[in-house]
């Protein structure tokens, strides 16, 4: 596959007083892959995310996303990546399609098309049953559709998913991972996944990234890095194992 | 700019929807109309057999009827509206997850802090205006006067001026919300500092003032050690926001207010002299005469919301 690279970062560094939370992150994301950025609590993923958007500052390197600087073209960057954050939140007295409604407006989407769209999304993600009803009487594994579906409006090219399906029930969570498959597949859309879950992980993605300590210490396919770490290619090593190895070196 | 419209949009329906909103202006309907209606009464009284009296509009806001005027209640209570209105602004976005929803839209940043501000700000306007509507309507009913062309004109610049005034407060409280994580701590960091500039800047004048110029009254004191005493008062006082306003609005509400000094009158010669101008200021002197108070009013309304601009433009979107 000789796809072209849609995300890059050089040198990515994020400090907070010294301590360094991303440490000169590089690595690359080619367009139309998902993407599994794996690594425990703490070791810089949301950061990452959050630089890559253009929401923090880097202290140093810097990243490419669809052609853009992040820090410098931040909105243009948010205009084609659609971001769900960790734990994201809703107004509470607004229903499904208001929520929507309001994002539509951020997005400077008519408002004639955002009707169209918002029946589409809410569609697509399997909410149009329950559009009218508040969203905090909305359960877990809704309010995270509803999350997706807001990042749908503006038809993105990229996703960036952190933590999609933490807390969600079994069921929940395999219609979440079914729903990302499916966006990448129909849509194309390149998607970046954060997650503590390997398995889902190694289900859906086309490469990894394993980051510890704020350093990506492996990226690859899974096949490529079972290589690398045990010797033996193909599939007869889980995520699971392989992130562990990783994780008992550093 | 889409996205200032956008945010500003929902800020406007949020506060009109929200019971807080509904409350705080039942309360200040409340208390408008019992004052102005005490106002009334009394105004009928003491204008019994005055055959030309002056101003008699302006003086529904500034007589007070049994307790306080008009003027003297937005003094004290305005602040609360723009405090309550702003308090929660920023922390409750952040505790409740939105923020980081609202900023990854592709709109900038500033949009959020422009448009909550903003919308506040039109809540607050819309509030004085609706205000000093009714009031005047409950005085064309009660005592019959149609208020002149220079009466509306110096209502027009009280308004401004107390929407200016209750926008400090309003940015202030945008700014401890940005400060502060929680919603109590904001909430009360805003309502002590409201106290502290209000009531204590007051005291602390007076404190000051004694403690610089001393002025003995037992012996008997010099001119001088009069003036500056109390210019130092008054120096001092201008540090609190309630006394900028109160001297600009009650100058620019009462014609026959000429200064916003403390009248300092030593003997018969400066009594006599004084009591030679008798007449009303007209609306350009009287505007003269407050011209810094609101300048100062409104720079320090910028100023605060400047400040909530760069803080909030500074910080880490997370955490």
């Amino acid at each position: 596959m000789n796809a072209q690279v849609i995300i890059e970062t050089n040198d990515l560094t994020k400090a907070y007083d010294h301590i360094l939370a991303v440490d000169h992150l590089n690595f690359h994301i080619e367009e139309g892959e998902i993407f599994g950025f794996l690594g425990p609590n703490g070791a810089g993923k949301s950061t990452t995310l959050l630089m890559l958007l253009g929401l923090t500052r880097p202290t140093e390197g810097s990243a490419v996303v669809c052609g853009y600087d992040p820090v410098r073209m931040a909105t243009k960057v948010k205009r084609i990546v659609g971001y769900l954050p960790e734990n994201v939140g809703f107004y509470g007295d607004m229903n499904a399609v208001q929520a929507l409604e309001y994002i539509a407006d951020l997005n400077s989407i008519p408002r004639a098309e955002a009707k169209r769209k918002i029946a589409e999304v809410l569609e697509t993600v399997g909410l149009s049953d329950s559009k009218e009803k508040k969203v905090s009487a909305y359960s877990r594994g809704m309010r995270q559709r509803l999350g997706i579906a807001e990042v749908l409006l503006k038809d993105p090219k990229v996703l960036f998913l952190d933590e999609p399906t933490l807390a969600l029930d079994p069921d929940a969570a395999f219609r979440m991972i079914e729903l990302i498959r499916s966006l990448n597949r129909e849509r194309n859309i390149t998607v970046l996944i954060s997650s503590h879950n390997l398995y889902e992980v190694q289900k859906i993605s086309h490469r990894v990234g394993i980051m510890i300590s704020g350093k990506m210490v492996a990226q690859g396919s899974i096949e490529s890095l079972a290589k690398e770490k045990f010797g033996v290619g193909g599939k007869s090593y889980s995520l699971e194992e392989i992130y562990m190895k990783y994780f008992q070196e550093v | 700019m889409r996205g200032i419209l956008a945010i500003y949009e929902k800020e406007l329906s949020d506060h009109f929807s929200s019971n807080r909103f509904v409350i705080l202006f039942a309360l200040i309907a409340m208390v408008s109309f019992i004052t102005s209606y005490m106002a009334g009464m009394h105004l009928r009284e003491s204008l019994e057999g005055v055959t030309k009296p002056r101003f008699v509009f302006l003086m529904l806001f500034n007589t007070p009827g049994a307790l306080f005027s008009m003027v003297q209640f937005v003094a004290f209570f305005g602040p609360l509206i723009g405090l309550v209105l702003g308090f929660d602004a920023l922390n409750r976005e952040r505790a409740h997850g939105t923020l980081v929803k609202v900023v990854s839209q592709p709109i900038y940043r500033d949009a959020v802090i422009n448009g909550k501000f903003l919308a506040g700000a039109t809540v607050i306007a819309i509030m004085v205006v609706s205000i000093v509507l009714v009031i005047a309507g409950f005085g064309l009913a009660l005592l019959g006067v149609v208020p002149g062309v220079e009466e509306i004109w110096r209502l027009v610049i009280y308004v401004i001026i107390s929407i200016f005034y209750i926008s400090f407060w309003l940015g202030l409280s945008i700014l401890f919300s940005i400060l502060f994580r929680g919603i109590a701590t904001s909430a009360l960091a805003s309502v002590a500092l409201w106290i502290f500039l209000s009531f204590f800047v007051s005291l602390g004048a007076n404190v000051l003032a004694d403690t610089i110029a001393p002025v003995d009254r037992q012996k008997g004191a010099s001119a001088e050690e009069v003036i500056k005493n109390a210019r130092i008062k008054e120096a001092v006082s201008l540090f609190s926001p309630m006394a900028l306003y109160s001297n600009a609005s009650g100058t620019i509400i009462d014609p026959m207010r000429k200064t916003t000094r403390t009248f300092v009158l030593l003997g018969p010669i400066e009594q006599l002299s004084a009591s030679r101008f008798q007449n009303p200021l007209s609306l350009g002197q009287s505007l003269l005469v407050v011209y810094p108070h609101i300048v100062a009013l409104i720079a320090i309304s910028l100023i605060c919301f400047a400040i909530s601009y760069t803080v909030f433009m500074l910080q880490e979107i997370r955490m």
